[in-house]
């Protein structure tokens, strides 16, 4: 062994680190493959190539060149924050971290011979490969509505150009229109999202447009902070905001994007922006490696390996984990776990046991931000909620801002756990 | 001691409305329950020691980041290396925005706007600051240690590599440069304050509900092995 490592050191330096990796002696370093660069493939990515020091080659797939956080878009669409505040390069974790960063799309996965195709043409075989594509929309969840009609009717649910598109249709509204928002069934990334959407419009409305109206049509019976966020509303912008609930035909709307209508329960009204966030299923990718269920991909709580292939894992919004939800920080979480797994298999570093938190902020109205959380533990069936808080009704302006405050540091924190 | 506290809020009703210019001489008795926004971090007086701040102690004429014992932020080094000293201007500056002097200080304090406060604080680490012979032969004012943690706790040798794995939870919020904004910096915090507000966290002493729970499940060898990790953090 000590004439092995002396020849091994003597021909190449990068070969040297993977002498303490048992599943790696006698060939290349091993590889991991990390399919999107968002809360969850950026952070595992840097992690493990951080933590493994040169001794795995991780090699990042991810189209967009600038990625626009979906945390913190609401902000700019209330005029918080500027959209480039919310874009992130990639050119910190190729330049410090080693990592292979490729701006292409994966279209296939073969699990069999472990190998990814990216859509210029490229295969990348990989040891261990890690999705973590977001989310894409159910085909047909509101009818009258698709991908090819988001420029009339934006999502505005994947940040950048769409976040841009309903910014400049919202600004463009008539005087005295109305804004309608389509929100979504669970389960849905982010849940306080479309509520945030809805405060942050109603901000900005009632700066450029205070006779402007808001009529939110909705799925689900409760949402997520719903008694903060209507206390917030009657406070800030009452009797701006109409929601129609399930009750009331919330369930059943279709839309006309040609048109500008929207249909509930068979009453037709005719809006001016109307924002879709239609149903949601995993990012397209998890489905073509074939490890979804449903919709969404069935994982193990201890490593966020996939119950189909335990060479691969899916993280953060795409993955059916349990009970956290489908967040930014969760999926910084669970990346987390799953890079001390990943980098442990390979290499043969410790691996400790899996612990996971989420904390969602949302802002209501300036210097008005409540917030959720809870920790989770790895169970045998799924990532379990073990204790949860959330902000109070009725709590003073002191405490609000000091929320907000502590909002503008995570996603400092966060944005610089992921692309370092 | 009722009316102790009641003649005290009156003195900080009268501190409020003062608005004197900084350059003036401050009141030190003011400034003395000024600080007490610093003591979480910064000891003064006799026995002052550096904790998770520098001890301010003979603060006047100190270069910035002078002192060889405390591991300052690069930002707050090169701010000396350019030539900053503290003095009454200097300190004057900086109190009321901390990060326009040295913006990558780790300082968890957001400034005191009013030019009053500002020097009645000034004029309190003066008298600490002339010599050595200035300072009263009064116990050291810092309370930031002040706490009832079993010592068997305390003692308790952490493990940094499970900290660091540990510390990557902390990490989707603190930055590990140190970087403040809006979320304190906890690198390089010294062993025994980090535990101690660890556990303060654990038993609802202090109050912010994301740390409450974070701190809530970790094991003492956790905290301990958190409290390693973080206190011998480099900067990247």
């Amino acid at each position: 062994m000590a004439l092995n490592r002396r020849v091994f050191l003597g021909t190449t330096a990068a070969l040297a680190a993977t002498l303490t990796a048992p599943a790696a002696i006698g060939q290349a370093r091993p590889r991991v493959v990390v399919i999107g660069g968002g809360a969850g493939g950026a952070t595992a990515a840097r992690y493990i190539a951080k933590d493994s020091k040169g001794a795995v080659d991780v090699t990042l797939v991810e189209p967009t060149r600038t990625y626009f956080t979906c945390f913190f878009s609401n902000l700019y669409l209330g005029g918080f924050q500027e959209l480039a505040d919310i874009g992130h390069t990639y050119g910190t974790l190729a330049a410090d971290y080693g990592i292979n960063v490729i701006h292409d799309w994966a279209t296939g996965v073969d699990r069999d011979a472990k190998t990814v195709t990216l859509a210029g043409g490229h295969t990348l075989s990989y040891d261990k490969l890690i999705l973590s594509p977001g989310i894409d929309f159910v085909d047909g969840a509101v009818p009258g509505w698709d991908v090819t009609q988001q420029n009339r009717m934006p999502h505005a649910y994947k940040a950048g150009s769409q976040s841009e598109l309903l910014k400049a249709q919202l600004m463009a509204m008539p005087e005295g229109g109305t804004f309608a928002m389509i929100a979504p069934p669970n389960p849905y990334r982010c849940p306080p999202g479309p509520y945030e959407r809805v405060s942050m419009v109603a901000h900005l409305l009632k700066q450029n447009n205070p006779t402007a109206k808001i009529l939110v049509v909705d799925p689900k019976e409760k949402f997520s902070k719903q008694a903060l966020f209507e206390e917030g509303w009657a406070k800030h912008y009452g009797g701006m905001i109409e929601r129609i609930g399930p009750d009331f035909g919330g369930g059943n709307v279709k839309v006309d994007a040609q048109a500008m209508t929207v249909d509930i329960d068979g009453s037709v009204e005719t809006v001016d922006v109307c924002n879709v966030i239609p149903a949601m299923k995993a990012g397209r990718i998890a489905e073509i490696a074939g490890v979804t269920e449903g919709n969404w991909a069935p994982v193990n709580a201890a490593d966020m390996s996939t119950k189909a292939d335990p060479d691969v894992y899916v993280l953060g919004d795409a993955a059916a984990q349990g009970d956290m939800p489908k967040s930014g920080f969760s999926a910084n979480s669970q990346a987390k776990v799953c890079a001390n797994a990943v980098r442990g298999a390979l290499t043969g570093s410790k691996v400790f046991p899996a612990k996971f938190s989420n904390t969602c902020w949302s802002l209501i109205a300036p210097e008005d931000g409540v917030k959720v959380g809870a920790t989770y533990e790895a169970t045998p069936e799924k990532i379990a909620s073990t204790e949860s808080f959330v902000s109070q009704t009725g709590e003073d302006a002191d405490t609000r801002a000091a929320t907000y405050r502590e909002s503008l540091g995570w996603y400092q924190g966060i944005t610089a756990d992921m692309f370092g | 001691m009722r009316a102790l506290i009641r003649s005290s809020l009156l003195v900080g009703a009268t501190v409020l409305a003062t608005d004197a210019p900084a350059s003036e001489l401050g009141d030190a008795g003011r400034g003395e329950k000024l600080f007490s926004q610093c003591k979480g971090c910064h000891q003064i007086g006799r026995g002052a020691e550096n904790r998770i701040g520098p001890h301010l102690n003979t603060l006047f004429g100190r270069k910035a980041g002078g002192l060889e014992d405390f591991r300052y932020s690069k930002s707050m080094a090169r701010a000396g290396a350019a030539g900053l000293e503290w003095h009454a201007e200097t300190l004057d500056g900086f109190l009321e925005n901390p990060r326009s002097i040295a913006s990558g200080t780790r300082m968890s304090y957001r400034g005191m706007k009013d030019d009053g406060q500002r020097a009645d604080l000034i004029a309190y680490l003066r008298v600490h600051s002339d010599s050595p012979r200035d300072i009263p032969e009064a116990d050291p004012t810092a309370s930031g240690t002040d706490h009832d943690v079993d010592p068997e706790i305390l003692a308790i040798a952490g493990d940094p590599e499970y900290g660091e794995y540990l510390s990557s939870e902390c990490k989707t919020c603190h930055q590990s440069d140190g970087g403040d904004d809006g979320i304190p910096s906890i690198t390089l915090w010294p062993v025994e304050d980090f535990v101690v507000a660890m556990h303060a966290y654990k038993e609802k002493k202090r109050q912010n509900p994301v740390m409450q729970m974070m701190a809530g499940r970790l094991s003492n060898e956790e905290i301990a092995a958190l409290a390693a990790y973080f206190g011998a953090l480099e900067e990247d």
